[in-house]
């Protein structure tokens, strides 16, 4: 019996088969797939999961692919740090940062997502894949797509951060750096998907990717002992990271893999690009588009496709959102790579900096099991901090000048 | 004329056609001219309340319609009209 049943539309209810498509027809509400709980229910367990791979693939079950899984293997699985030195800084008894700096092979949760849509469009018989993104996302379907022998053609704005676009030519796609936003960039493949038969995985392959990012929710509740959080923050560009999350969080429950779920699903944008959590404080249901200005790239999507559910998510949970200023995006990737060792991306940054503001603000309590998901690498984005960081010592090669430097005695100090 | 681009969904209702012509002022009344020679047409694009449905959009010379004047931004001869179901997301 198939896992899969059929997609459905989110707004109408209209079923379609798990074809490569993403619209539904009549209304334009974005397609999901609905799954065969009860079929589900009869076979998985947390034995059957913990005896599964080291990846994000030993949640197959709840995953959108009809075989095994054939491209990202290795994705997935990626460190829950306890992070003490932070949650004493902020003032949390427990903290934990679920660090997709390291996901395999492009450092970014891209991993996932990209691993679930390669592994299914191969499936659908594709032999060509493409994707819109602001980098991460190109870095990991350019790499993918490089060891599983496909296609691919990437699509960047005009004015990434040099190690993403570094990142998508090292594997020989055809990158096509498109004159204006991510926006514009979204909106030409949506318009190039509809006449070439290729597999966009954030378009037409989109309601399947997207469910790679569940894997996050699932590795939570795992990696913590088989309980969900009480708090989690996450960052949103287009709202479907932090709604899969909840959607997750939910099916575990519902599957009786976790007693009980309680967590409240916390959104972070930054100040310049911050249409869901804008919406949200003014008690809206559905946001304003806007034109990004932000050093948080990752995050810039101005018109985000899921928007309108991250809001529904935040609100059924009774979770928050807030965004911060590009100041406390830099003060948050330090803070974080001071205190715990973990140099994130910019989103990293945004993560932090709401993490930290909702604490303030009591929103998160002291005792609250919390974790903040750090999504991507700081390596990629050196841009925002270089002006940030001070610059190294300079001395002659001699001992001399190392002791007048720093100002040592000749004696006193441990000797090596 | 306001050239038109029409999205696969429609094309159904324009014959097959990727991009088609109409009159109008505005976007509202470019949309009613299509309804007239595309019958359906208007139905998809707007919910009961005749209000454009959440998941579309529309693009008037390349600029989202959202930073104008909704559906009542207004149009001259030559401009270019496109219909855009949901955009997906990513980074």
């Amino acid at each position: 019996m198939a896992k899969m049943k059929a997609l459905v539309c989110r707004e109408c209810g209209k079923e379609y088969p798990t074809k490569a498509i993403h619209v539904c027809d009549m209304c334009f509400g974005p397609l999901e797939v609905k799954y065969n709980y009860d079929e589900i229910k009869k076979t998985i367990s947390r034995r059957k999961i913990e005896d599964g791979p080291l990846s994000m693939w030993r949640y197959i079950d709840l995953l959108p692919v009809e075989g095994a899984a054939t491209v990202g293997l290795h994705a997935g699985f990626t460190p829950m740090v306890r992070a003490r030195n932070l949650a004493a800084y902020l003032g949390l008894d427990e903290l934990y940062l679920k660090n997709d700096t390291v996901n395999h092979p492009t450092l970014s949760f891209k991993d996932r997502v990209v691993a679930v849509a390669l592994t299914r469009a191969r499936e659908l018989g594709f032999e060509t894949v493409a994707c819109a993104s602001t980098g991460n996302l190109a870095n990991s379907v350019a790499a993918h797509a490089a060891a599983a022998g496909m296609q691919c053609y990437v699509f960047i704005p005009g004015d990434l951060e040099a190690a993403k676009v570094l990142g998508n030519l090292i594997y020989r796609p055809n990158v096509v750096e498109v004159e204006g936003n991510y926006d514009d960039v979204n909106r030409l493949c949506s318009e190039i998907a509809a006449e070439h038969r290729w597999a966009f995985v954030n378009i037409n392959i989109r309601p399947y990717y997207a469910e790679g990012s569940k894997t996050l929710a699932f590795e939570t509740v795992e990696q913590l002992g088989w309980r969900a959080p009480d708090q989690v923050v996450v960052p949103m560009a287009s709202g479907s990271l932090l709604t899969k999350i909840w959607k997750g969080l939910n099916e575990l429950r519902a599957l009786g893999l976790v007693s009980e779920v309680r967590t409240r699903v916390n959104g972070a944008q930054a100040d310049g690009c911050s249409p869901i959590a804008t919406a949200y404080k003014e008690g809206l249901d559905f946001f304003k588009p806007v034109k990004p200005k932000t050093i948080a790239k990752s995050l810039a999507i101005g018109n985000p496709a899921d928007g309108y559910y991250a809001l529904k998510a935040a609100a059924e949970s009774r979770g928050a959102m807030d965004m911060v200023s590009d100041d406390e995006v830099v003060e948050g990737i330090k803070l974080l790579a001071q205190t715990e060792g973990i140099f994130a991306e910019t989103a990293g940054g945004v993560t932090i900096g709401v993490l930290r503001k909702l604490v303030k603000q009591g929103t998160i309590k002291k005792s609250d099991v919390t974790v903040a998901y750090i999504t991507g690498n700081g390596l990629k984005t050196q841009e925002a901090v270089i002006d940030a960081v001070g610059r190294p010592v300079r001395i002659q090669p001699s001992l001399v000048s190392f002791e007048r430097t720093f100002k040592m005695g000749k004696n006193g100090e441990a000797g090596t | 004329m306001i050239k038109v681009r029409i999205p696969t969904p429609l094309r159904p209702l324009t014959r097959g056609q990727g991009e088609v012509e109409a009159n109008g002022a505005s976007v509202a009344e470019v949309i009613a001219d299509l309804d007239s020679m595309h019958p359906g047409l208007k139905q998809r694009l707007y919910d009961e309340r005749g209000e454009l449905r959440r998941f579309v959009n529309i693009y008037v010379n390349e600029e989202d319609i959202r930073f104008l004047k909704g559906k009542e931004t207004a149009l001259k001869e030559g401009d270019e009209m496109s219909i855009v179901p949901a955009i997906a997301g990513g980074r």
